[in-house]
């Protein structure tokens, strides 16, 4: 399958005259593979997401999906396509969890696909754990437990392409690695995630491709093994690192040298 | 020390029919709108029935249905009784009706956009904004469009007020409380400087006409006034219920609600000139009615939840039911007077006001 979604030499700024946050980025995100966005606070990876997601136009460059440009798309069709996952996920008034995560099959009201709305919503919740939630207010919830009801949003959502912007920020050991055994078995269906990470190991073990972002460019773009190492991250965090093998499987750690 | 967490001590709750449909809402809907309507109805004939010049609901009951071409054993002989009925109170009472639920709705068109349960239209300066225009027709005795004319430059007015209000008071795609109420009360503050100003340049007529009207009142109420207000009141409503699923969205935050396919920029336009249409609908004839659109969706919101189509249709109910009510207050209260209605709302909702701010302090530590 080719790339589904791709953004060409891609230049942003945010306000006019500016520094560009963005420079000449390029990136592909192909089916089948989570795609993590790493970097340093500051070095452009929301900036990136938000160019990704539609929700800023870039200075210059593309950014197409299926080879069209994002900015030809239509908003719903647009939200067949991908689902997208903030960090902050507020909402205004006492809806109930039930209630937020069916809003995610907003874009398939009147289509043929609107029938299996029911099923969406009832495995998007099952599996992030929160259909015992389902009638609170997402209000009265935690903010750990609103960010798996804003997870079960994306995923009933169930387009081919997902966007999330650290979703497990605030996920408790067991849900993190739940969240992500769930991205994966997205990928492995065939969808194209990408992931904003902070946390490189979550990278190395769950990412196929790694993208490493510092001052708004892209410093090296590959197999997470190939570019997280520990004289990349070092250079790009100003922190000394080992990493070294599990000793069981075998898949790099960053510890941060102390 | 050894601690044992053994997978039987942490048991996952049981889900209690947490997957339903959700039957119980509609139910508890449909129950709360038809409550309301049947209010509505019985409000609406005591109403009629009540006054200087006393009928028994029966006999407004047979006055309508003979109105309506329907002979009945309850319709008096006099014509003077009907004519009291379709002259006087029927106009009255519709255009209460009418205003209730456009206000209701403008409030809960209002809260959604902004994302704030505090926005309404009398709060954020709307009503002033309308009632400016309005009175500038009453002062100037324009009526280049005839009896459209003060609806109009009521339009006009409102939707300046609730543009500045949206574009001041909202950044990166969210309200301040704090900015929003500062806001209002500087838009208030203009449209009270404005009405001050018309109220000095007017006659002595037009003065005591645009005092009266800024205390909100149906006295008066014309056939030919509710056909302006309720082709405006049935076109607002209608709007806001297209939009219903858009605004549930909203509810997520632009960018999501954009995510989710939602036109934001026209969806926003089209809310914001709705709700211009709705309060100039309310203060074109009637005046300033205030906290209608703040009480009766927070009320609403809190029986039925806060999905907009539910919470549309029985915020007009229960809007149309709050007007009717103060309305027969403001008529009987006092033998022989006529009390200005929009004093009587604010009697209700001030209080209302500040039960709100006291719960939302005690619950969550105020709003930031």
């Amino acid at each position: 399958m080719s790339a589904r979604l791709a953004a060409t030499e891609v230049t942003a700024r945010i306000g006019a005259g500016g520094p560009p946050i963005l420079e000449d980025v390029s990136i592909e995100l192909n089916a089948g593979e989570i795609h993590a966005l790493v970097g340093p606070n500051g070095a452009g990876k929301s900036t990136l997401f938000s160019v990704l997601a539609g929700d800023i136009a870039p200075e210059s460059g593309t950014v197409e999906l299926d080879g069209r440009p994002l900015s030809t798309i239509h908003p719903r069709d647009l939200a067949r396509s991908r689902a997208v996952l903030l960090q902050q996920n507020t909402v205004s008034f006492p809806f109930s969890a039930e209630q937020v995560v069916r809003m995610g099959r907003a874009p398939w009201a009147r289509t043929a696909l609107e029938e299996g709305d029911d099923i969406a919503v009832a495995t998007a919740m099952i599996a992030t754990e929160v259909d015992a939630l389902a009638h609170r207010s997402v209000s009265s919830l935690s903010g750990g437990e609103r960010a798996r009801v804003a997870l079960a949003r994306v995923l009933a959502q169930s387009t081919p392409i997902v966007l999330l912007d650290e979703p497990t920020a605030s996920l408790d050991l067991k849900h993190h690695e739940d969240a992500m055994r769930l991205v994966r078995s997205r990928a492995d269906a065939g969808a194209t995630v990408a992931v904003v990470l902070h946390d490189l190991n979550a990278a190395l073990a769950h990412a196929d491709r790694v993208t490493l972002l510092a001052f708004g460019r892209v410093v090296a773009s590959g197999s997470p093994t190939e570019v997280l190492t520990a004289e990349t991250i070092e250079l790009v965090y100003g922190q000394p690192v080992d990493v070294f093998p599990h000793p069981i499987t075998g898949v790099p750690l960053v510890v941060p040298k102390r | 020390m050894t601690v044992e967490i053994t997978a039987e001590a942490a048991p996952r709750p049981q889900i209690e029919g947490s997957l339903r449909p959700k039957t119980h809402r509609t139910l508890r809907f449909t129950l709360v709108t038809l409550g309301l309507t049947a209010a509505l109805v019985i409000t609406c004939v005591i109403s009629l029935a009540s006054g200087q010049y006393s009928l028994s609901p029966a006999e407004v009951v047979g006055i309508l249905l003979q109105g309506v071409g329907i002979d009945s054993p309850w319709a008096p002989t006099t014509t003077s009784d009907a004519g009291v009925i379709f002259n006087i109170r029927l106009p009255r009472l519709v255009l209460g009706v009418l205003v209730g639920a456009a206000l209701a709705v403008s409030g809960v068109l209002m809260q959604a956009i902004f994302g704030n349960p505090l926005a309404d239209a009398g709060v954020v300066g709307v009503s002033s904004g309308a009632a400016l225009g309005a009175a500038a027709s009453l002062t100037f005795g324009l009526s280049t469009w005839g009896m459209w004319t003060t609806p109009a430059l009521a339009f006009v007015g409102g939707l300046v007020a609730v543009f500045s209000v949206y574009l001041i008071s909202r950044s990166g795609g969210r309200t301040e409380v704090v900015t929003l109420l500062l806001t209002g009360i500087a838009i208030n503050a203009i449209g009270g400087a404005g009405m001050a100003f018309l109220t000095f340049a007017g006659t002595t007529s037009t003065r005591e006409q645009i005092v009266f009207w800024q205390l909100g009142s149906l006295n008066g109420a014309l056939w030919p006034n509710i056909a302006v207000v309720a082709p405006l009141t049935a076109v607002g409503i209608v709007t806001a219920l297209i939009v219903a699923r858009r605004l549930d969205l909203f509810a997520l935050g632009e960018r999501t609600a954009r995510h989710l396919g939602v036109r934001v920029e026209l969806l926003r336009v089209v809310v914001i000139i709705t709700v211009a249409l709705l309060v100039c609908a309310a203060v074109a004839f009637a005046g300033i009615i205030g906290f209608v659109g703040l009480v009766i969706p927070h009320l609403m919101r809190m029986i039925i939840g806060p999905a907009h189509t539910p919470l549309i249709i029985s915020s007009a109910v229960g809007g149309a039911l709050l007007i009717a009510l103060a309305d027969l207050v403001a008529r009987t209260a006092v033998p022989l007077a006529d009390m200005p209605i929009g004093m009587i709302t604010s009697l209700v909702g001030g209080p209302f006001f500040l039960w709100l701010l006291v719960r939302t302090r005690r619950r969550s530590g105020g709003w930031a």
